[in-house]
């Protein structure tokens, strides 16, 4: 069965999608993503679209309970690269995909999700500092 | 029509042709600065012919039979160059109505005598002529209309520019009343932009935009939620005292979407935004010397 490969990245998981994405192989991603980030840790998920042409709801709802679950999960989900068309078909859909952060490429989400880890690692400095 | 008046016509040809030429260079409408005198000779003898041969026809009296459509053609072309020239309906109405008016006095004469036929042939002369001008000020408004519709479109491509204002800022001034046809245009030549320069913020400056109702509002909302989606950031800005009191009362919330009063202060918001700091330079000689400018 098909798949989409899930690549580790230092704290970050890296996932880029190179075709068109239908039901079932929305739900394997989903499910390989969440158990990868339970696995390694991961503090941050990054999802590439820039090669998906097509979305529909499901496809949207996907995006955003992978946001979601990563969050839970202590992960922060950046997706990046999305076409305009695909950004109006969301918004006429009426998904904003909120809890979802967005970079216009690969390079400015990395720099997103390394700025979020640096926000989390003052943050729980600050934490030790204070028990101290 | 019956044909001894047709044949009586087509023996007229060039006085009715002289006549007609006559009439219309006389008559105050004819606009010789849009159009020759030699070109519309030609045009008026071609149209003629074609008019002549459909009355010798066996179906003259049937301004719809396949005699016609030629003559429809022509007028079709005539009417619609003359729309594109800007000829007003009235000018070209009266070119199918000076030759009405010079065929009623050709059938005057050939039936002096005998007032029943003439009557009847006026009449159906009338007919076949009146139809003709029905399709002249059809076809004129058709003409007229394809005219504004190439404007519209003109218009709504002309108004929606996206300004590269610094690396990585876009600016989109918008000008004029929003609808949703104008929105899918400002929204898609912003995304494709923001695609192209890698902009990660995008400013819509609405301070040309006369009204904001729920509907414009919601079209905002949409365009920067879709370039959220993209991974750029949007500002409002441009939001008159008026529009601010408007979007109050309406219960419109852009809580989260950042708005600014000017453009300038959009600016500055990107600016930090992007951790850009913009300073004077140090002055070094006199004020206004034209070496501060890099000249």
């Amino acid at each position: 069965m098909e798949r989409i490969p899930i690549l580790k990245m230092g704290p970050f998981l890296l996932v880029t999608i190179q075709v068109d994405l239908y039901d079932r192989l929305a739900l394997t991603l989903e499910n390989d993503l969440i158990n990868m980030v339970s696995k390694t840790e991961a503090k941050g998920v990054l999802i590439d679209i820039s090669a998906v042409s097509i979305v529909d709801s499901f496809m949207g709802r996907i995006l955003g309970n992978i946001a979601s679950m990563s969050k839970i999960m202590d992960a922060a989900t950046v997706v990046v690269g999305m076409q305009p068309a695909v950004a109006i078909t969301l918004v006429e859909l009426g998904l904003t995909l909120a809890g979802v952060h967005t970079a216009l490429d690969v390079e400015q989400g990395m720099e997103l999700l390394r700025n979020k880890i640096g926000q989390i690692d003052t943050d729980e400095e600050g934490l030790y500092d204070s028990f101290i | 029509m019956n044909k001894e008046s047709a044949a009586a016509l087509k023996g007229k040809k060039k006085q009715i042709l002289d006549t007609w030429m006559s009439n219309q260079t006389k008559d105050a409408a004819l606009r010789d600065d849009l159009m020759s005198v030699a070109e519309l000779q030609q045009q008026s003898e071609e149209f003629l012919n074609s008019l002549l041969k459909a009355f010798a026809s066996s179906q003259a009296e049937n301004p719809d039979s396949a005699g016609y459509e030629p003559i429809h053609d022509i007028l079709s072309e005539i009417s619609i160059s003359r729309a594109r020239q800007g000829f007003s309906p009235r000018e070209t109405s009266a070119y199918i109505l000076s030759l009405k008016e010079v065929l009623s006095q050709m059938l005057e004469e050939r039936y002096k005598e005998d007032t029943t036929v003439l009557y009847r042939e006026i009449i159906s002369m009338n007919k076949i002529m009146d139809s003709l001008s029905l399709v002249t000020t059809e076809t004129y408004i058709k003409g007229r209309e394809e005219v504004i519709l190439r404007q519209t479109s003109e218009m709504s491509e002309i108004s929606t520019p996206v300004i590269r204002v610094w690396e990585g800022i876009l600016a989109l001034p918008i000008i004029g009343t929003l609808d949703s046809a104008r929105t899918q245009v400002v929204m898609e030549a912003l995304l494709e932009e923001i695609v192209a320069t890698g902009s990660r913020i995008a400013i819509l400056d609405i301070s040309g935009v006369p009204t904001v109702d729920s509907l414009v509002a919601q079209h905002l909302i949409k365009t920067v939620s879709a370039a959220r989606l993209m991974g750029a950031e949007c500002i409002i800005s441009g939001i008159r005292a008026e529009i601010a009191q408007t979007i109050v009362h309406l219960g419109i919330d852009l809580t989260n979407i950042y708005t600014k009063a000017t453009l300038a202060s959009a600016l500055k918001m990107s600016f930090s935004m992007l951790n850009i700091q913009v300073s004077k330079a140090a002055q070094n000689g006199q004020i206004g010397s034209k070496q501060n400018f890099g000249f």
